[in-house]
């Protein structure tokens, strides 16, 4: 009985991905802002988002989640339904997305990580503080507990964020341009912090900018302009006959944008 | 002395710092939301559901027009969600676009019901008449033991006391939820919380807590404690939970200076006429607001103390 309990776990790890979509669409008016995109992250691993702007990356990730409503599709997470599985779902919203002048000390925010834990009403314990530390060391931001979000930089606002993510303890981590206008420390202690979670098993989707970098920090690129262009292993996916097919006439733009900032 | 003022003095002062501390309580998440205005947008959609209430009814009543009242807040604010969602615009624009078409209706509505012959004090629903509200069985403060005395307290009284409470148990019980989706709806979603159902009962709630003190109170007291003592509040502290004690602080002490200055200011002043309780509270709050602008620790951008730069 245990052994066929062990066995059938084994197959669903092997099959069933983190993050399925199929046939997403979702629009903002009349023009539809993702169409129609079949993909499947893979487990453990670390994928890159990329896409020209407005290709509809964030947009994909939101949508996926059920932050805003897409017409159509269907999106599983290790094979069920993905409100069944938000508990093992971490996102990192972007940093602009929120109102950093909000009355809320670091750890407050991170904290939030802990919502399904803690649930409408449940004590904050002891536990939950220590919990909060790590996080927030993890991402060498130890001695910005008490302080407001509103007097950080902005790459100590995008740390704090990852932090709370961390405080989540997820397999799979999405986030939304994570690396956008942060600082090269920053920059670096995230990389470091997703490489660390993929080091443990966990599953790295993130939205990424800098086509000079993907080779470095990624296994897999996921190009998407409106449709799904490719997905698959850097070195299989992120060519130049793939790039082109993304961005169009925009590839030398966006190549020397990528090479500056990288 | 002593039964003057508790048959006088005792239930508007009580009125009053319940509708200010009601309105206050939820302003403080409205004003994050940038949904500040939703105070001034309930207390002007209130006209047309009162006016209707009464031609429906054919009296000038209470009860008829609090429910109409409470009927026209709630179709505004579901408008304004809707507009804001569908029409993809600002929460302030959709404001806008609501309470001005449901006032303006109500203005051609009241002349109808003008033309009907019966007079409705539009200046009453503005300043409220707090002054009245008094309690002529309280013959001192042993009245506030006697059962039968009590019977006789201003319904206002009793009504306004419940929605303060009822408010109370709702930010209570949605505290954290509520934070959580004020400051990052996208990332609330993510842990399987229903944000528009959760900002649609704050709405729900805001509006209740204005139409029960537009009522007690009228409407120069909902604008100005929704926005003014959370306002304020907010320059005086960096923290959610101590941001809502400065506010419902200075709720009070508005709704307590504003009525002793009301009555007595003048006096002290060598006139003998009194003013508008409502009015004076309000513009207590203002200058409440005033002083946190210019004196609060915590009123640049940013919120950063003086002295402390952001890196």
């Amino acid at each position: 009985m245990a052994l066929e309990l062990v066995g059938r776990a084994r197959i669903e790890d092997a099959v069933e991905s983190p993050l399925a979509i199929r046939g997403l669409t979702v629009s903002y008016g009349e023009k539809p802002a993702v169409f129609s995109v079949d993909v499947q992250f893979q487990r453990g691993q670390m994928t890159a988002i990329v896409g020209p702007n407005g290709a509809g990356k964030s947009t994909l990730l939101k949508a996926a989640l059920g932050i805003i409503r897409p017409l159509s599709g269907q999106v599983t997470s290790y094979g069920r339904p993905l409100d069944e599985m938000r508990a093992r779902i971490a996102y990192v919203p972007q940093r602009a997305s929120v109102d950093w002048d909000f009355p809320a000390r670091v750890c407050d925010v991170v904290m939030m990580g802990l919502y399904r834990d803690l649930g409408l009403l449940g004590r904050v314990r002891p536990t939950h503080r220590a919990r909060v530390t790590a996080c927030l060391e993890r991402v060498g931001m130890a001695g910005f507990a008490g302080r407001q979000i509103g007097q950080l930089s902005g790459g100590q606002q995008q740390r704090v964020f990852l932090a709370r993510a961390l405080a989540q303890d997820a397999d799979l981590y999405l986030l939304d341009e994570p690396f956008a206008g942060v600082d090269a420390a920053t920059e670096k202690a995230i990389i470091d912090v997703l490489k660390a979670l993929k080091a443990q098993g966990r599953t790295v989707v993130a939205v990424h900018h800098d086509l000079a970098t993907v080779p470095d920090y990624f296994d897999r690129v996921f190009l998407i302009n409106t449709t799904a262009i490719a997905e698959g292993p850097v070195a299989e996916v992120f060519t130049p006959a793939h790039l082109q097919a993304a961005y169009g006439g925009r590839l030398a733009l966006a190549q020397m944008g990528g090479a500056a900032a990288g | 002395m002593e039964q003057d003022f508790v048959m006088l003095s005792l239930p508007p002062l009580v009125i009053g710092i319940c509708a200010a501390v009601a309105c206050a309580l939820p302003g403080n998440f409205l004003l994050l939301r940038r949904q500040a205005l939703i105070g001034d947008a309930i207390s002007h959609v209130v006209l047309p559901g009162i006016v209707a209430a009464f031609l429906l009814a054919g009296v000038v009543a209470t009860g008829p027009m609090m429910l109409g009242a409470a009927v026209a807040a709630l179709i505004a604010a579901v408008l304004i969600e809707a507009i804001r969602r569908l029409g993809r615009i600002e929460p302030g624009a959709a404001m806008g676009v609501v309470f001005t078409a449901m006032f303006a209706g109500g203005v051609l509505l009241l002349e109808q019901s003008s033309a009907s012959g019966v007079h409705l004090d539009v200046q009453h629903a503005l300043y409220g008449n707090l002054e009245s509200l008094i309690w002529l069985d309280g013959w001192g403060w042993g009245a506030l033991l006697d059962g039968q005395a009590l019977r006789g307290l201003p319904p206002e009284l009793l009504r306004m006391a419940g929605v303060m409470l009822a408010v109370a148990a709702f930010t209570a019980l949605f505290w954290r939820a509520l934070v959580l989706s004020t400051f990052d709806e996208g990332f609330a979603r993510t842990q399987g919380l229903h944000t528009g159902a959760l900002g649609f009962a704050l709405v729900a709630v805001a509006a209740v807590a204005a139409v029960a003190a537009f009522d007690a109170v009228g409407s120069i007291i909902v604008i100005a404690m929704f926005i003014c003592p959370p306002a304020a509040a907010r320059l005086m502290t960096n923290r959610m939970g101590r941001q809502v004690a400065w506010s419902l602080g200075f709720a009070v002490l508005s709704a307590v200076l504003g009525y002793v200055l009301a009555g007595y200011g003048p006096l002290w002043l060598g006139y003998q006429n009194a003013l508008s309780a409502a009015g004076m509270i309000a513009t207590v709050s203002g200058i409440i607001l005033g002083f946190a602008a210019l004196l609060g620790p915590c009123r640049h951008p940013g919120g950063a103390p003086r002295g402390r730069g952001a890196e």
